[in-house]
């Protein structure tokens, strides 16, 4: 055990964990955040996404050391409930979701992506979420969205 | 850094518009000393279990039907505020909490709906609360009922006279039974319910503010982990807790039966002791190879049922001149919740509380009650939602393993389940045979249909007295259901076709009644249900999709054999009209090109394309819908791209249509990754389909096809169920549009590259 410091969200935690424990659970256990969730534990689905110096990163294999001092951006650091981010305004408009839990993994890849690329072609956006799951099947409604947000931004 | 409320102060906080007028113990459902159920809340005949209007006008409902991602807490919502004539707003929805919401069992198979949206439970409580507060009006304002109107909790007569809900009853009970005989508002009066309102959840859940079990937190929680039995059926013969002494944190190694579990401070220590931890299994039985597995099914005794049988199906497959015969199988398939489950319990010695995903808070109670040894009385569980589920996941094995667990570490316990916890473990959607012949008369017409399935089931729901149906259960030393090997004896009772055994072209007559939606009356259905080597429960259309896949298959196999257009002659042998009429509107909205298959003039070679179509009446009376696929087939690699899908549906008057088109398309993709990809693998001793790189799916990056709806609001019907209509018909409508487009059959899921190119080999 040690304790690290973390600047999550614009704010600055000190805890106090085993540097192995995966990045996910020191924000969901110890930060209390609920944007990113434990999917898989294996990379392979995408529902603990968040965004780590800009880039987005499966958080349940990242151990929290490797943060370092790279700033930690989750599902709720990017906007709330009153003034979501314009990505979270798009999903919310296209009524992207059934049951919301892959969302961290969707919208942060995607604004990850955008970020990089504002011009991402379909196939491009379909590369960058090709390791993305979204079990209720949502997928129509949330490439709409993806587009939705990629055109207001042009 | 937040304002989390939890879901204990949620409860207190809306238990508190209620209990601003009752004194009881309600009122404190966590403090110390028994919270004993309050009747006059739970009584689902006193309307005070269901509503009640606070002294700020805030209408509080309760109901025991929670939503998983289908919409069932928008739609609700809707439904009560319509009901009372009020703003959504003003409608404060609380979902199956043992403590305070009535039992209605079950969230699932498509029965929301149903329940809630029709003349009784919830709907009906809700239009008795409108009649009462107009009635107490009419008396407070010395004016007659009829000469009333409501709007917005505000009862009005003529000249200005006006009185609020919260002034004729804010804060006290109503003190009357639900009235079988309340009025409910028609759908042509509807301004709230049957419009498109967005998901109520929509903004939490994008911004990631909204609560999953997974993120409930309560003081002084630890970790838990479980190790089940690597191979299946796999018994511990020892386990070895030095093996994990060394970990920090570790609180308790617990074992009861052949349950193993560990409980830690951290969530990051108790997934290492439970990777740690040595444990000598004892091997279960060999499993039966998977490649052979459906004569495996065929020799096994089995449960037999009999449906429908009308004496003369083997005279007439005799004297018939032309007879054909198809089998079709299905694969186990996971839930594969993207969410591997997760619960928290606090078992005290004299007490519980339980927060978990369970589509069955009453039946939950339950079976903590029988795995901890409290009275089911002292045991509140709570529905949190969890990752959507789609049936019977691990949500209430997680249950009940965080219910052991924190039994035996004497403090509130979260557990995660990993990824292959689940995969391994969970209950599977059943693997099926389906064998059809049908006799064909001189005129082509369908003179006789034989179809005998096969399914293979273990355990289930545990409902309210079989925790051993799932793992936890079993493990902790509880049986599971098997079939009871029974021949099958004459069918005495209407036919009910719940599971869609009946092809809905039969008349599914039994003693002179007739159920069924179609017109043949040469018609036997005979099911055989032997023990699964793996549990099963229900997976989203369960058993429904199985065979109508098989019906929808052979119906267009017998269309081709006959040369007919696959909607001409379906409509030849239906007579319900409301799967008429989807047939129709999806064939019209389609465009669909009225001709045999497979489509004349196509390449042997190349990539080909091809349309197919699927109806089905949902367990019988449940939903009505039609689907028409469009696919290209690649020759060369056996790919199936779906390109288009058209659907008609009808499940009566429609409650939200955007949220109706939501489960539409997701049923479809969710049907068309089972189709094509998804399929439980095994070999001589476990699973090893455990995890998302050997269980395939559909990822989001996939080639979309287009998806079109067409919406039947049949506002005189009753209101049915709509989540699992659609996905039953997808395997079917894919593997007739590949027939189309290849004159290949396929009678296998998956669809994978390897089987569509077997049956394009083996194609006439």
């Amino acid at each position: 055990m040690a304790a690290i410091s973390l600047k999550v969200n614009a704010h600055v935690h000190t805890v106090d964990v085993d540097l192995e424990t995966p990045l996910l659970y020191v924000l969901s256990d110890e930060m209390h955040l609920r944007g990113p969730k434990f999917g898989c534990g294996m990379a392979q689905c995408g529902s603990c996404t968040v965004l780590v110096g800009g880039e987005a990163r499966r958080s349940c294999v990242m151990p929290v050391s490797a943060v370092k001092q790279q700033e930690v951006t989750t599902l709720e650091g990017l906007g709330t409930p009153e003034k979501p981010h314009p990505i979270q305004q798009a999903f919310i408009q296209e009524g992207a979701a059934q049951c919301g839990f892959c969302l961290s993994g969707v919208i942060v890849t995607a604004k990850a992506l955008l970020d990089e690329k504002p011009q991402a072609s379909d196939e491009e956006i379909r590369e960058a979420l090709s390791s993305i799951l979204c079990r209720c099947f949502t997928h129509t409604r949330m490439l709409r969205a993806i587009k939705r947000y990629q055109r207001s931004r042009a | 850094m937040k304002t989390e409320i939890s879901r204990r102060d949620f409860v207190k906080a809306s238990g508190a518009l209620v209990v601003s007028f009752t004194a009881s113990s309600l009122l404190q459902p966590l403090a110390q000393g028994p919270f004993d159920t309050h009747p006059s809340h739970i009584d689902p005949a006193k309307l005070d279990s269901w509503l009640a209007v606070a002294s700020d006008g805030t209408v509080t409902a309760y109901t025991g039907k929670c939503d998983f991602g289908q919409g069932m807490f928008t739609v609700q919502t809707q439904l009560v505020a319509e009901e009372l004539c009020v703003s959504i707003e003003k409608v404060k929805l609380v979902q199956c909490d043992t403590s305070v919401t009535p039992d209605q069992g079950t969230t699932s198979g498509s029965q929301s709906t149903p329940t809630n949206f029709n003349t009784s439970d919830l709907a009906q409580a809700a239009a008795t609360a409108r009649e009462a507060l107009i009635a107490l009006a009419a008396k407070k304002l010395g004016v007659l009922a009829e000469q009333l109107t409501v709007e917005n909790g505000v009862v009005r007569a003529k000249g200005g006279r006006r009185v609020s809900y919260s002034d004729l009853i804010g804060g006290k009970h109503f003190n009357l039974a639900v009235n079988s005989a309340a009025k409910r508002r028609s759908p042509p009066e509807w301004k709230v319910l049957g419009k498109p309102v967005p998901s109520l959840d929509m903004a939490a859940l994008m911004t990631g503010t909204f609560e999953f079990v997974h993120n409930v937190h309560l003081p002084g929680m630890v970790h838990g982990r479980v190790v089940r039995p690597p191979e299946t059926g796999a018994t511990v013969a020892k386990v070895d807790e030095e093996s994990v002494r060394q970990i920090s944190g570790l609180i308790k190694v617990v074992i009861r039966n052949n349950f193993v579990g560990v409980v830690a401070e951290k969530q990051w220590q108790a997934a290492q002791a439970a990777r740690t931890l040595k444990v000598d299994w004892k091997p279960g039985p060999v499993l039966p190879p998977q490649k052979d597995f459906c004569d495996y099914m065929r020799k096994q005794p089995s449960y037999d049922v009999m449906l429908v049988d009308s004496n003369d199906v083997d005279d007439k497959l005799k004297s018939s001149a032309q007879v054909l015969k198809a089998t079709y199988l299905h694969p186990y398939q996971a839930h594969g919740s993207i969410g591997s489950s997760c619960a928290v319990a606090d078992v005290q010695p004299d007490r519980a509380t339980v927060w978990s995903p369970t589509q069955s808070v009453y039946p939950t109670q339950h079976g903590v009650s029988a795995l901890t040894g409290l009275p089911f009385e002292k045991v509140r569980v709570i529905f949190v939602r969890g990752a959507g589920c789609y049936g019977l996941n691990a949500a209430d094995t997680v249950t009940y393993d965080a219910a052991l667990l924190s039994q035996a570490a004497r403090k509130p316990v979260r557990v995660q389940l990993t990824r292959q916890d689940e995969f391994i473990s969970e209950n599977y959607g059943s693997a099926c045979m389906i064998e059809q012949q049908a006799a064909l008369d001189s005129s082509g017409a369908i003179a006789a249909w034989n179809c005998e399935a096969w399914t293979a089931s273990l355990g289930n729901r545990p409902g309210y007295d079989r925790p051993g149906n799932v793992i936890t259960g079993m493990l902790a030393g509880f049986d599971p259901e098997t079939p009871a090997p029974q021949a099958a004896t004459a069918p005495k009772s209407e036919l009910r076709n719940r599971s869609n055994y009946v092809p809905s072209y039969l008349a599914g007559c039994v003693n002179g009644t007739c159920a069924g939606a179609g017109s043949i009356r040469s018609e036997r259905v005979l099911t055989h249900q032997v023990r699964s080597p793996f549990f099963t429960g229900p997976l989203r259309s369960p058993l429904r999709l199985q065979n109508t896949f098989a019906h929808e298959c052979f119906m267009d196999e017998i269309c081709a054999y006959v040369k007919s257009d696959p909607v001409a002659y379906r409509l030849q042998h239906l007579r319900d009209t409301r799967i008429i009429d989807v047939l129709n509107a999806a064939a019209k909205a389609a465009h669909w090109d009225a001709r045999p298959s497979p489509k004349p003039g196509a390449a042997r070679t190349g990539t080909v394309t091809g349309r197919g179509i699927a109806c089905v009446a949902y367990e019988g009376d449940n939903g009505y819908a039609a689907l028409i696929a469009e696919v290209e087939v690649d020759q060369a690699s056996g790919a199936v791209q779906p390109r288009r899908f058209v659907c008609a549906h009808d499940c009566g008057p429609i409650s939200n249509p955007d949220g109706l088109r939501n489960q539409i398309e997701g049923g479809i993709l969710q049907g068309m990754s089972r189709a094509l990809v998804e399929e439980i693998t095994w070999d001589d001793r476990k699973v090893t389909s455990t995890d998302w790189s050997t269980y395939n799916t559909l990822y989001l990056g996939i080639q979309l096809p287009e998806i079109e709806c067409v919406l039947l609001d049949r506002c005189s019907a009753p209101a049915s169920g709509a989540g699992e209509t659609a996905i039953t018909l997808v395997a079917a409508a894919l593997g007739n549009a590949t027939f189309d487009a290849t004159g290949a059959r396929l009678r296998e899921i998956p669809f994978t590259p390897d089987r569509v190119k077997a049956a394009l080999t083996s194609r006439g």
